[in-house]
């Protein structure tokens, strides 16, 4: 089903002035409210046959220009049978972000997930197995939010040190 | 860590489950090829469980993106599928023109498009022959590097870097290519597809690749589709879809060329897909090379997004100008604030990048959606039920490069 008719759908379903759209170049969105997400992206998926999840990543939105809400997640779908393509946006904001976790519909949201948790603290609720993917368990900060410098004194202090008789 | 694996995966120890024992696999072994730490739970040589534990090259690339412009960053993007660099700076470039809105010259998109099936060529040739390497099979292996090597001169000719070539510029690329290159090109396109056939006749009717490989770590189509698998190993399964055709760019449209699918999804199948894409790369190779446009290779200097050359930087005031405004950190590329996401058909499957831009001429944001990352979360799904050495099978088949796994 194209972007077109999706939309049309999707605003039948879940009422006009819940669905607000942006679009920049070929990319088409759909900005949704963090609570609606699990729906929207769910009655994509089945009635609208957007059946692969291409990508699904965040940004931290500290510094950007005139931005309201800290966190975006991103979820481009694409429509395996004609190619449509739809980013849907949501936002969530601290002290607690959290957003429902999309492994059910499609599995590859599994480490996608787990690293938009490992990079920027956002909690997926549902999801079987949210553990930091790329930083090491003991790390206690989210590397890739805005207020965690890009150079510093590091994390060793996070870490034991040892010597060669105890290694 | 490896102490908690058994309470992770859900099995207790207990009376009846202590036939079960894990065996830790990588980060340091000849057969995971780059850093993988696999753990495994055997019950004798059967995998019940295979844990990937990754992150172990993680270098903080999507940070540095942040921090580097966007001609810098291409030296970095380099490095993450270092098999096929090239393919990865196109995609990069790809995303912020797309961003910037620029339309590239008739040259350099078909150069651009030589260089990405090059790296097609280049990337299958490792996977394949490494392949044959984990399972035995040496001589395979040494046909396929003798290829690469070609690409290896191919590349250095061009850019005089023979590994990370960083060739690409925004709007454009670093320089013209020599008649020296285009006959470097034509010699491989004239040579390769004996080599190709050498490597084929070692390996498509061995009777122990193919014990080795059929029916080994197989996904169905709905599987490959729920797991957001792209590229030869969505189209090993059955999925029709092929980024080049579907959301055409550079100078794909103009040339002719099939997309090759398998249905049974197991190793063998995403052998073959690579071994025949490649003969279809060197299909398009020839058409490109043969129908290269003259012309310039960047935009025009006015529309203020390309690196001027040395000529005009010191003969004309404009070229000056130019350069001072691109390196000048306070004023360099002028930027929508928007973001956008543009994906190209690496050799691995959807290469894509989602920037999201300030108005600067550095990328607020720089997230890199990483064909190896995505494949290789398939792989516990994979690995249920076969035998502790078809680990070395699938890996191989699914061609997965740490330094792009970690970024």
């Amino acid at each position: 089903m194209t972007y077109d008719e999706s939309l049309k759908q999707l605003r039948e379903r879940f009422g006009a002035d819940s669905v607000a759209t942006s679009e920049f170049r070929d990319n088409r969105r759909v900005h949704v409210a963090s609570d609606k997400l699990f729906p929207t992206l769910k009655y994509l998926k089945e009635a609208c046959g957007f059946d692969l999840l291409a990508e699904l990543s965040g940004a931290d939105y500290l510094h950007y220009p005139d931005a309201k809400d800290r966190y975006g997640v991103w979820y481009i779908l694409v429509n395996t049978n004609d190619g449509a393509r739809i980013v849907v946006k949501t936002f969530v904001n601290d002290p607690d972000p959290r957003l429902p976790s999309v492994y059910s519909l499609w599995h590859g949201a599994d480490w996608m997930e787990r690293e938009v948790f490992d990079m920027y603290g956002v909690v997926f609720e549902g999801h079987p197995d949210l553990r930091r993917i790329l930083m090491p368990e003991e790390f206690t900060a989210y590397p890739l939010r805005k207020d965690y410098p890009m150079r510093g004194r590091g994390e060793r202090h996070n870490f034991p040190e040892l010597t060669r008789a105890e290694g | 860590m490896p102490l908690e694996t058994l309470e992770r995966v859900g099995l207790e120890q207990s009376e009846e489950k202590d036939f079960l024992w894990t065996l830790n696999f990588g980060p340091q072994h000849p057969a995971t090829h780059t850093t993988l730490r696999l753990i495994l739970t055997l019950d004798g040589e059967t995998i019940v469980k295979a844990v990937p534990d990754i992150g172990y090259l993680h270098s903080g690339f999507e940070k540095l993106g942040e921090h580097l412009d966007f001609n810098q960053y291409v030296t970095i993007v380099d490095r993450m599928n270092y098999i096929s660099p090239v393919a990865n700076e196109i995609a990069w470039h790809h995303a912020v023109e797309k961003l910037l809105g620029i339309e590239i010259t008739p040259r350099c998109k078909y150069i651009r498009t030589i260089f990405a099936e090059l790296m097609r060529i280049h990337d299958h040739l490792l996977c394949c022959g490494a392949a044959a390497l984990d399972l035995g099979g040496f001589t395979a292996f040494l046909y396929a590097f003798n290829q690469r090597e070609k690409i290896y001169d191919i590349s250095e000719t061009a850019s005089g870097q023979r590994f990370h070539p960083s060739y690409t510029r925004v709007g454009g690329l670093l320089r013209d290519i020599d008649d020296d290159w285009i006959a470097q090109v034509r010699a491989f396109v004239r040579d390769f597809p004996k080599a190709h056939a050498d490597v084929c006749r070692l390996l498509n009717r061995n009777r122990i690749f193919i014990d080795r490989t059929r029916g080994i770590g197989i996904l169905s189509k709905e599987e490959a589709i729920n797991w957001s698998c792209t590229g030869p190993i969505a189209r090993a399964s059955g999925v029709t879809r092929d980024l080049r055709k579907d959301e055409p760019y550079l100078a794909y449209p103009d040339l002719d060329f099939k997309v090759i699918c398998a249905v049974t999804g197991d190793c063998m199948s995403r052998y073959l897909v690579r071994m025949d894409e490649m003969l279809e790369s060197i299909k398009i190779i020839e058409q490109a090379i043969e129908n290269l446009p003259s012309g310039p290779i960047n935009v025009d200097v006015n529309d203020k997004v390309v690196v001027p050359n040395q000529q005009a930087v010191y003969r004309s005031i404009e070229g000056l100008i130019q350069h001072f405004e691109l390196f000048m950190t306070n004023r360099q590329w002028q930027t929508p604030v928007d973001e956008v996401y543009g994906a190209i058909e690496s050799p691995n499957g959807e290469l894509g990048f989602y920037v999201v831009a300030d108005g600067t001429g550095v990328a607020y944001r720089a997230r890199t959606r990483p064909p190896s990352f995505i494949h290789f979360a398939v792989f516990p799904l994979l690995m249920v039920g076969h035998q502790v050495s078809d680990v070395v099978a699938v890996l191989g088949s699914l061609n997965i490069i740490a330094a792009e796994l970690d970024r």
